[in-house]
């Protein structure tokens, strides 16, 4: 049962790591910012996971209730989501301009061409 | 003193204000102006918040009147203070002689990436003024995507991959942060730096209080560049505009830095922070391997803005070096060359960009001879270089002087060898750009060089009379780095 109860830590784990595989082995750039967007989306579950107040209803003041559940992580979350689309939006407009620029946008054919640049 | 509390945010909200206005003017003089404008402002503003904190006050201003620890509050110390004096500083002198390079650059659209470079440099200073640690993660992730943008605008195409790969490790640093900022939360269900700085001795030491301490270091590591997690920094200085490769390798990373020791020394306390992880040893090894990886590829590289680049890793390892020895001493003297390295990369990276401007191209084969074709620009590098070397009487004899000094206090000779040798090692990447410029003859077929307009060299060498300024007078620079290392400190143990 305590496996089960931390159910939503199991999932942002198993998501955080997919998403940080995915960013590291796919030389595709548009599947490297998935795995950014899968990455970034586990954190976001794992700050809302913390908000939820057992017994707790939503967070709109009404008569009758007394417990609430945490609205604050919610908010922390809106504007990590909205700075999670500006890097997804970077990352796609970089992509663009680098395929007109290369013809590709696989990280290894690009290194094939980049040869001297390694570090 | 109250004046200055309610104009401090000021530092932040200017630029991040003239950013949006910037990119709605048309033409190339306007954003140039708005912003340069803008910078000064900020830095009379920040000059004016220091000369307020240097006794040791804190200010404090909380954001549309919400108290806090509810609000989000500006806390500006010593600390704060004095990094933000460094980034509008820096950014004030090189605007000016940024501009006929901006304008040989980014011929189009320089509304835009003047207004990037707002976007960029409020964040710097949003991240560097404010108290609250969701904000950091905020103003990170602003001037961080900003800063992809900008390095973006380089002329050849390889500046597109190497903002892509920093983006792809910036926004993991980043999320890191998140991460730890997200254990923070969950463990005291406050985000304010100073709220937590409180309640986080009277936590339970727990394993999730470790694991949070362990995601802020090293995602801040990635933004700091500390090898071996610096892949990113070459290529984004080397193939960014001229302008922001020097502002950048002036402020980007010092900033990190100082959030890194915000986090370390002031909101976990430093008893915990050192004991709970072997942050002492695994920090000294990590700025080891930089002093050494860094010069060493600097001494290899053929492109001189590589070559300050792999430099910089050397020099956050020297910073790094000073905190690892978990003394006030250590600290100090990592915010002396916090300071003095922006100084000195500013003027080596604008000399720099004045070679790339007028010679076309920052391979050092095709700067053979150029020093007698461009005296004034060499020259100023060389000063500039003599001071990265570490030779009296300049601002990095005075960082390594308290560094080494630190070491002895400490005991460990040991590492006044290690930071000789790796001083030697920049004398050798310094030299061999001198020797290449001044002693080689000019191939004939090398095409006519002219010495830049006198009105960019002035922001240059003003630069470089700031390093030997420094070197002299060291009020400021002491007297700064060692009010912030205590005001870090703040009276506690250190293990």
């Amino acid at each position: 049962m305590t496996v089960l109860s931390f159910f939503n830590y199991w999932a942002v784990i198993v998501l955080m790591m997919i998403g940080y595989y995915c960013m590291i082995v796919r030389g595709n750039m548009i599947k490297k910012i998935i795995g950014l967007g899968i990455f970034q989306t586990s954190v976001f579950i794992l700050f809302i996971s913390a908000g939820k107040v057992i017994g707790g209803a939503t967070p709109v003041l009404r008569e009758g209730v007394d417990v609430y559940s945490n609205p604050l992580p919610h908010v922390l979350i809106l504007t990590a989501i909205v700075v999670g689309i500006a890097t997804t939006a970077v990352g796609l407009a970089l992509t663009v301009r680098i395929r007109e620029a290369y013809g590709s946008i696989d990280d290894d054919a690009i290194d094939a061409v980049e040869g001297d640049d390694r570090a | 003193m109250s004046s200055i509390t309610e104009l401090m945010p000021f530092i932040v909200l200017i630029p991040l204000i003239a950013g949006p206005i910037c990119a709605l003017l048309p033409g190339r003089a306007l954003p140039w102006l708005l912003t340069t404008v803008s910078m000064a402002t900020a830095f009379v503003l920040s000059a004016m918040t220091l000369a307020a904190v240097f006794d040791g006050a804190t200010l404090s201003y909380a954001f549309g009147n919400w108290a806090p620890p509810v609000g989000i509050e500006y806390r500006v110390d010593a600390a704060n203070a004095f990094v933000a004096l460094l980034i509008t500083g820096v950014a004030s002198v090189l605007l000016p002689w940024g501009r006929p390079i901006v304008d040989a650059e980014v011929p189009e659209r320089q509304g835009s990436f003047y207004a990037l470079l707002l976007i960029a440099l409020a964040g710097l200073l949003g991240i560097t003024l404010t108290g609250d640690v969701f904000n950091v993660f905020v103003f990170l992730e602003i001037s961080s995507l900003a800063t992809y943008g900008l390095i973006a605008h380089g002329r050849d195409r390889r500046a597109l991959l190497a903002a892509f790969r920093y983006l792809i490790m910036g926004t993991v640093g980043a999320t890191f942060l998140l991460i730890g900022i997200a254990f923070l939360y969950i463990l005291t269900g406050t985000l304010n730096m100073a709220d937590l700085a409180t309640r986080l001795p009277s936590t339970e030491a727990s394993r999730a209080m470790q694991v949070a301490l362990g995601f802020i270091v090293v995602g801040l590591a990635i933004k700091l560049a500390l090898f071996p997690l610096h892949h990113w920094l070459p290529n984004a200085y080397t193939y960014a505009p001229s302008l922001i490769s020097a502002l950048l390798a002036a402020t980007a990373t010092k900033v990190a830095l100082y959030v890194m020791l915000r986090f370390i020394y002031d909101v976990f306390e430093p008893g915990y922070s050192f004991t709970a992880l072997p942050l002492s040893a695994a920090l000294m090894v990590m700025a080891l391997g930089g002093m050494f990886a860094g010069s060493w590829l600097a001494m290899m590289q053929t492109n001189l803005k590589r070559m300050l680049a792999y430099s910089s890793v050397a020099q956050v390892g020297y910073m790094v070096l000073g905190v690892s020895l978990v003394t006030l001493a250590g600290l100090t003297a990592a915010f002396l060359h916090l300071f003095n390295h922006g100084l000195m990369k500013a003027a080596l990276f604008a000399s720099a960009g004045l070679v790339a401007w007028r010679c076309g191209s920052v391979r050092l084969e095709d700067m053979r001879g150029i020093g007698r074709e461009m005296p004034w620009t060499l020259t100023a590098f060389a000063l500039a270089g003599v001071s990265l070397i570490g030779i009296p009487p300049t601002a990095g004899f005075i960082s390594k002087w308290y560094l080494i000094s630190a070491a002895m206090e400490d005991g460990q000779i040991w590492l006044v060898v290690l930071i000789l040798i790796t001083s030697l090692m920049a004398l050798v990447y310094i030299a061999r750009v001198v020797e290449i410029a001044w002693l080689q003859p000019r191939p004939d077929d090398a095409p006519a060089v002219q010495e830049a307009h006198w009105t960019l060299l002035v922001p240059v060498w003003l630069l470089v009379a700031a390093n030997f300024w420094f070197g002299i007078d060291t009020r400021l620079t002491v007297g700064g780095a060692s009010m912030a290392a205590e005001a870090l400190v703040g009276g506690r143990l250190l293990p």
